[in-house]
């Protein structure tokens, strides 16, 4: 009896589980079914999420506690210096101020939090509350603005506006309130912004190294170990390079059609994609000794790593991944390098992927590999049973559907605590998915202990 | 790097907050928020499945913090409500959202808890939940609603809300009384306190009837075969017996206080005892519980438990010289930190800041009554939160602190050990397991409070003696 058989897609969600090889179309960009146990987030979350590494912001939660208490220092991000935005700050709102308005108590706590910590900035986050009371966010934070000298913005965020996307978007808005607004005087010819790379376990400052190595300055990584200051001038630099391009590609636009910065999609996860946004960075500069610089940068680097990532993929070729990730660029990155470690992905799904990026998604994808859009639980395990994957990557949420079925596990999301990007990167990549795949304990868990049957021949496999 | 270091903004010690006088805002909250206390309970009941009316953030927020502490899958339904859906209201997406439930998950019984959302647009919960009743004209799983917006009460405020929904809707008038079986209103206590607590009613030759029992639901074993719904929870039709119950023990001090309480309730409408206790931490309110026992089953206490308390005060002798005097700061839900306070007052160490995020009923003289000597000396904060607390606990210098993972920053600032207690538990493996209760509980964490100190000693001597 196959238990995955049991399991339905609901028919609201039909259409947005899609085959390679099985023809039809893949339906994204749309609400979440209500009662599909959606692994989304909603819009606050998202924009807490790009704005949260600004470590010398203060970052205050405007609604009732819950908001701001699940996610108080939970993510990777790392701060070179100062460490206020791993605090958890709300104006806690109470049922007196859900009915006469949370305005007062909002400036009262701006001003008290400013006065005590004296931040660069300030990020006023609305939830859902303050979307249905009407407080004058703009207003409150133009006064105290004025009051404390501390510039304070308001971040329109209430939950159901949207998804995180679009939380990422309002974050953007906020976070361009600061462009344009700094010294930009001292910024070298060849000068470029890294958006939508967050620090997580200090991947910037080895990303940062290479473009130093190569000659390139950053001004300003958008948003990981992140400055205000540095958002104030990144308006100089003379490219962008977008990476995670779901919660940057809005402030990447501003940045062009304002400043006339031209953007490039980029990844820094794996070698190739590192490789590439390297040479692409170079390239736009027409400089050959850049390039040259580059070249080398990356000779060094992959002889450093490859031979031990050969080794692993020595003792990985052949197994099966499942990969569940919040935008669908990370996705790509992923099934190359899973690739390169000799795996092979037969599910990859993403939260939020857009039209576009299922394309790209679909074309790297092996025939029969299953692409899906704003997933569940059950649908996950649904796919993890039917491909008998070998290694799920995703975040904490889908780590129990793994565990629970005797799959291994990597995570990939913002609240580990290893550095993935980079070539350093992709060597604890391996041994992260080595530790979890070759782990003896495997043959102890009762879906695995016994012989698996086979099944039967699908499409998936003519491919390969 | 690039970036210039500011200096006044890192705090002296790398850690976290300088600042923290109370004030409008809410810094690094000692609490959660009340949907996720409702969904514990959920949690707790065979095959039921949580349902938050309101923006999916919520749901997810809560999945991810209760998977991070028990390391097991939490699945929370949404009715996703989007923009138009806060405007216009909810219904549709109820209606839509709860028929998806059923064909996924074949619940029992779904858990609905409203969100700050639902309740400020005034959704009608008990309209909508007739619609479902009426179109499904009892064919479907039963709805269940309690309401918990987060702008009143925390978690812990959400939880007993849970509890008393769940018992006032199907515990049904018994046809006779059931000696031998207990009812059990815990509080938020771990996986195997809950496993102890049932495993002791047995030994008075009790069957107990825990509402909620997540024991198994949270901390299940690994699986042969998908599960939509982890199996474990107390069935639906031992909560329709409780009114035949001999008596009901509900845990935590403030609860006490509340005559209206799930076991208030059952008390006034059924008939069935209840006993108000402390939670069963420390000798005394240990005593205390098993008493209890006794008197509902007419058993005097088995020689294993009169053993354990022998071992227990025992130890509490052989180790008093180590702790004797000590300094802890504890903080976390408010009936746990009362029961803490009691316990460390026993035995000899002095609970000199004691905090909640949480409001509950008589608080601080419940508090104050459980310390030793009165709790003169002694900072108690209700309603506080880790800005406040931190703040304090700088000036009074503790030897340990006691409570959640988030008092870690503190903890490693001021360079003394954290004894890991309550929810959530993020930086250590095993918080499920962490036993607390009864006897031999508070055996388990005495040792854990002592080698705490001895580690601590140990750690901080210039000699590194490995004989202490």
């Amino acid at each position: 009896m196959s238990q995955e058989q049991d399991i339905q897609i609901l028919e609201a969600r039909a259409d947005q589980v899609w085959t390679k090889g099985k023809g039809g179309e893949l339906a994204c960009d749309r609400k979440s079914t209500a009662g599909s146990v959606t692994q989304r987030a909603c819009a606050f979350c998202g924009s807490r999420v790009v704005l949260y590494p600004i470590a010398d912001a203060l970052h205050i939660v405007h609604g009732p506690i819950g908001c701001a208490v699940y996610n108080w220092d939970i993510r990777g991000s790392l701060s070179s210096g100062p460490q206020l935005h791993r605090n958890s700050f709300s104006t806690d709102l109470a049922e007196r101020e859900v009915i006469f308005g949370g305005e007062k108590k909002l400036k009262a706590a701006l001003v008290e939090l400013i006065e005590a910590n004296r931040p660069k900035a300030a990020f006023v986050y609305s939830t859902c509350i303050v979307g249905l009371i009407g407080d004058d966010v703009e207003a409150i934070c133009k006064g105290v603005t004025r009051e404390t000298g501390v510039e304070c913005i308001p971040v329109d965020s209430p939950g159901f506006k949207g998804t995180k996307k679009s939380g990422y978007q309002a974050a953007c808005e906020a976070a361009y309130r600061l462009v344009g607004t700094g010294d930009t005087s001292k910024i070298p010819k060849h000068a470029i912004n890294l958006l939508g790379e967050f620090n997580i376990a200090g991947e910037a400052w080895m990303i940062r190294d290479y473009f130093k190595r190569i000659g390139i300055e950053v001004v300003a990584t958008i948003t990981g170990d992140g400055r205000v200051d540095e958002l104030r001038r990144c308006h100089g630099a003379s490219l962008n390079l977008v990476q995670c391009s779901g919660s940057m590609a809005h402030l990447a636009k501003m940045l062009k059609e304002h400043h006339g910065i031209p953007m490039q999609r980029v990844s820094f996860f794996g070698f190739e994609d590192t490789a590439s946004a390297l040479y692409a960075a170079a390239e736009h500069f027409g400089d050959p000794e850049l390039m040259r610089r580059a070249e080398q940068v990356v000779r060094e680097e992959i002889s450093k790593y490859a031979p031990k990532i050969k080794d692993y993929r020595k003792r990985l070729k052949g197994k099966k991944a499942a990969l569940y990730v919040g935008g669908a660029f990370k996705a790509f990155s992923l099934v190359t390098a899973l690739r390169a470690l000799g795996m092979k992905t037969v599910l990859a799904g993403t939260q939020t992927g857009s039209a576009e990026d299922y394309g790209q998604l679909k074309e790297i994808c092996d025939p029969g590999t299953v692409i899906v859009d704003d997933s569940n639980p059950l649908e996950l395990a649904k796919f993890v049973l039917e491909k008998d994957v070998d290694l799920f990557i995703g975040g904490v949420k889908e780590r129990p559907i793994a565990f629970k079925l005797g799959v291994a596990f990597c995570d990939h999301n913002h609240e580990r605590k290893i550095p993935l990007a980079g070539f350093e990167g992709m060597l604890h990549f391996a041994e992260e998915v080595a530790r979890s795949v070759l782990s003896p304990v495997w043959k102890l868990a009762p879906r695995r202990s016994r012989p698996v049957i086979p099944e039967e021949p699908s499409n998936h496999h003519a491919g390969s | 790097m690039t970036t210039t270091v500011d200096q006044d903004m890192v705090s002296r010690h790398g850690g976290v907050l300088e600042s923290g006088a109370p004030g409008a805002a809410t810094q690094n909250a000692c609490k959660l928020c009340s949907p996720l206390g409702a969904a514990m309970v959920f949690k707790g009941i065979r095959n039921c499945l949580p349902f938050l009316h309101g923006s999916q953030g919520c749901a997810t927020y809560i999945r991810r913090y209760l998977i991070s502490h028990f390391r097991e899958p939490v699945d929370i339904a949404s009715s996703s409500f989007s923009e138009d859906d806060a405007i216009f209201g909810g219904a549709r997406n109820f209606g839509a959202g709860v028929e998806n439930v059923i064909r996924q998950y074949e619940p029992e019984l779904i858990g609905v808890a409203t969100t700050c959302l639902s309740e400020t647009i005034g959704e009608n919960m008990l309209g909508m939940i007739g619609d479902y009743q009426r179109e499904h004209a009892g064919d479907g799983p039963p709805l269940v609603h309690v309401s918990t917006p987060a702008y009143l009460g925390s978690h812990v405020d959400g939880y007993h809300a849970a509890v008393k929904a769940v018992a006032a809707q199907f515990v049904a008038e018994p046809a006779s009384r059931d000696a031998g079986r207990v009812n059990l209103l815990p509080a938020m206590v771990s996986c195997a306190d809950l496993r102890h607590l049932r495993e002791l009613c047995g030994m008075y030759g009790l069957k107990a009837t825990i509402l909620p029992d997540y024991s198994e639901t949270l901390e299940g074993e690994s699986w042969d075969a998908y599960h939509r719904i982890s199996p474990g929870g107390t069935p639906l039709e031992d909560v329709r017996g409780m009114g035949g119950s001999a008596a009901t023990l509900e845990l935590g001090h403030s609860q006490a206080e509340v005559k209206d309480t799930a076991a208030g309730w059952m008390e006034k409408q059924f008939g069935v005892r209840r006993h108000a206790l402390g939670w069963p931490l420390g000798v005394r309110h240990s005593d205390q519980f098993f008493t209890s026992l006794s008197e509902i089953s007419g058993r005097r206490m088995p020689a294993e438990i009169e053993g354990q308390r022998g071992r227990l005060v025992d130890s509490y002798v052989d180790a008093h010289k180590y702790i004797s005097g000590k300094r802890a700061v504890v903080f976390g839900d408010p009936d746990l930190v009362i029961a803490l306070a009691a316990f460390l007052s026993e035995i000899g160490i002095r609970p000199v800041i004691c905090a909640t995020g949480s409001k509950a009923r008589k608080w601080r003289e419940l508090l104050a009554a459980e310390i030793e000597g009165g709790g003169e000396d002694v900072e108690i904060l209700p309603e506080s939160d880790h800005a406040r607390i931190s703040e304090l606990a700088r000036e009074a210098q503790p030897d340990l602190l006691v409570g959640s993972s988030k008092g870690y920053p503190l903890a490693r600032e001021l360079g003394v050990p954290l004894v890991r207690i309550g929810f959530p538990i993020h930086d250590r493996f095993g918080a499920q397991r962490m036993l607390s209760v009864g006897y031999r509980g508070t055996q388990e964490l005495f040792d854990r409070v002592v080698n705490a100190l001895l580690e601590a000693k140990q750690e901080n001597s210039e000699t590194g003696y490995s004989y202490l």
